[in-house]
């Protein structure tokens, strides 16, 4: 697939997305939840780079999706700080603080880097919860002002939201797409596949892993602020490790290790929850179960599967024509996709 | 998802913050970090040996905990059997819901990359707790106890449950050492944890060992939240710190290593029981969060480890 074609593939579903609020008939709901799941989808396609393309699980992720929106909250509350400003600074201070952090638990590897961002995004939630002066503890914030508009645009109706969190989704992939493609985005995957050899390619393996680590916790700053200038209220369960857990099963859905995955996982998850809308609190009797289903049967999500179907049928097509090399390049191809390559 | 829960513990098990004469308060202290630590070892305990065999973090060990207390519970409500029949009845329960963990989620993904253990390990554990939920609702439950008296020794107050929760780990903790060390099935598990190839040269069935140490680590779980229920609380997520505090713990040790499990288990309970009260009651829980960064920070290997990982 050349590089207009693959772009090409965005089009239709960016068209859709356009035309929704039309084709939704003014039905506010459907947009604030879009909204919402274009919101997570941000945030796990942050998520995704450091654990679909880079290999490490950060479970502290909603952790630093709180401190992004948190950081929107309190300055725009407490001190008068106009939205936008904030609103940039919500990726600047995770990405600043996820520095030290990333150093630390980035020289611990596989189940031990796991476990202990498990304990940082503990520790997130507790400080949130605890620190009153700061944070407002338990009883949240309350009347964070919804994004000013420039001029004309304005961003206070369901509608106008709803292109806010389409356009930043949109920008975010954009970026996305570019850092994966970049040198950069191979190295991230080179340490993924195997730590040792990424070294001996001379790959630094903790700058990389870093980077990888400190624009992950970026993109989950920005979905932060997005959410804080969207919901308008923030309580310390925006910290909740339930909510990295969601973001985890939408990537997984969606596929590990490709770009569109998380935004399709973070579109189906609220689509499915509002199948299950009559169990309410217990959707994760469903979420649980199909996590480790998918795991089992369908490890490379939807997008990783449609990307391993499309593949052998091009290699069979292949095989076709030429049926000596065939058998070889199926068997890379498949390896590679397996691992969910972009 | 621990706030209230987490603050109400607080107030339930810190008796110690009302004032003693400061040697009297800081035996108190010593014996809440005691108990504190007792039951965090017997919970990391079937961490580290799943840990040691298998190489997973089971991340639904904290819901097997919390299942396990509940399952006690419905058997001393419902049908009114005694306490520690209850806590057979929940051990057994959770034994076998392990080793159903192992065949179900485990034993499939046993040749997929580590990062699919882990999420399968947080299915289970989102599974378990919504199903607690739905089972036994989202409030708080107490589970009664026939052993609530205090005794008076030397003028100073120990709740007998707390006595019992001290005395029934120390029994179970030998029982396990004896039978690690004493009998065959128990080397067994040893052998496979230091090194599978060898254990299976000589004839060991892998797959037999991993069941029964799914079945022991349950066990243990449900036991340890049987003994600590009556004095804390039963809520559905009431295992999520108590899972991570275990992680901490095994990670202080070593991960794998027994006695490293409850060594830590003991450090984690005198911290959170002298620094909740020295320190802070509201940040008593972040205290063995702040206490692993440290060591990790300078010791990345775990305290008890040798060597790199």
């Amino acid at each position: 697939m050349g590089p207009s074609r693959r772009s090409a593939i965005w089009i239709a579903p960016l068209a859709v997305g356009i035309a929704l609020p039309w084709l939704a008939g003014g039905n506010d709901y459907v947009l604030s939840v879009l909204a919402l799941a274009f919101i997570y989808a941000i945030a796990t396609l942050g998520l995704n780079l450091i654990t679909g393309y880079t290999g490490q699980l950060n479970l502290a992720h909603a952790g630093f999706m709180a401190i992004g929106a948190y950081t929107v909250g309190i300055l725009t509350v407490d001190h008068g700080v106009p939205f936008w400003w904030a609103f940039m600074l919500s990726g600047v201070v995770p990405a600043v603080l996820g520095m030290p952090i990333g150093w630390l638990s980035l020289r611990l590897r596989g189940y031990y880097f796991a476990i202990f961002t498990l304990c940082v995004g503990t520790i997130i939630n507790l400080v949130i919860e605890k620190w009153d002066g700061l944070t407002h503890g338990v009883s949240g914030i309350i009347g964070i002002p919804a994004p000013p508009g420039f001029g004309p645009v304005q961003f206070s109706t369901p509608r106008a939201q709803y292109y806010l969190a389409l356009g930043a989704l949109v920008v975010m992939t954009w970026m996305m797409q570019r850092i994966v493609r970049s040198l950069v985005g191979r190295s991230f995957m080179a340490v993924r596949n195997s730590e040792p050899l990424a070294e001996a390619l001379g790959i630094p393996l903790m700058r990389t892993k870093l980077l990888a680590f400190v624009l992950s916790v970026f993109y989950a700053g920005l979905a932060g602020g997005l959410y804080a200038g969207t919901i308008r209220f923030l309580g310390p369960d925006v910290a909740n490790i339930a909510h990295t857990f969601d973001m985890v099963t939408a990537m997984l859905i969606g596929g590990l290790g490709t770009v569109a995955g998380p935004i399709v996982g973070s579109l189906v998850l609220p689509w499915i929850t509002q199948y299950l809308q009559f169990m309410q609190d217990y959707r994760m009797l469903v979420f649980g179960p199909l996590l480790v289903v998918l795991l089992i049967f369908l490890p490379a999500g939807i997008v990783g599967s449609l990307r391993n179907w499309h593949a052998r049928r091009a290699s069979q097509a292949l095989a076709v024509a030429q049926p000596d090399a065939a058998p070889a390049h199926e068997h890379r191809a498949s390896a590679a996709q397996r691992h969910g390559h972009a | 998802m621990h706030g209230p829960a987490a603050s109400i513990s607080n107030c339930l098990h810190l008796d110690a913050a009302t004032p003693f004469e400061s040697m009297d308060q800081i035996v108190q202290l010593l014996f809440n970090g005691l108990t504190l630590g007792a039951i965090y070892g017997l919970v990391a305990l079937g961490l580290t040996m799943v840990y040691g065999v298998l190489h997973i973090p089971n991340f639904a060990h904290g819901a097997l905990y919390m299942v396990g207390g509940y399952v006690a519970y419905t058997l001393i409500s419902k049908l009114g059997l005694g306490y520690w029949w209850a806590m057979l009845g929940a051990g057994t329960t959770v034994a076998l819901l392990g080793m159903l963990m192992q065949a179900l989620v485990f034993a499939p993904l046993r040749k997929a990359p580590e990062l699919y253990d882990m999420i399968g390990a947080i299915g289970v554990m989102l599974f378990l707790e919504s199903a607690a939920q739905l089972i036994w609702g989202a409030g708080f439950h107490r589970l009664p106890t026939p052993y609530g008296q205090v005794l008076q020794i030397a003028g100073m107050p120990f709740p007998l449950q707390r006595v019992l929760i001290i005395a029934a780990a120390f029994v179970l903790v030998s029982v396990l050492h004896l039978f690690l060390t004493r009998t065959v099935t128990g080397s067994t598990i040893l052998a496979l944890a230091q090194d599978p190839q060898g254990a299976a040269l000589v004839g060991i069935d892998a797959r037999r060992v991993t069941y029964l140490v799914f079945a022991i680590s349950g066990a243990l779980a449900a036991v340890a939240a049987v003994l600590y229920a009556p004095i804390n609380l039963l809520y559905p997520t009431m295992g999520g710190l108590v899972i991570v505090k275990a992680f901490v713990i095994i990670i202080l040790g070593g991960m794998g290593s027994f006695p490293g499990a409850i060594l830590g288990g003991l450090i984690i309970g005198m911290a959170e029981s002298f620094g909740g009260f020295y320190v802070s009651t509201d940040y008593k829980d972040i205290i063995a969060f702040v206490l692993l960064v440290v060591v990790l920070s300078v010791r990345p290997q775990g305290l008890l480890t040798q060597g790199a990982r």
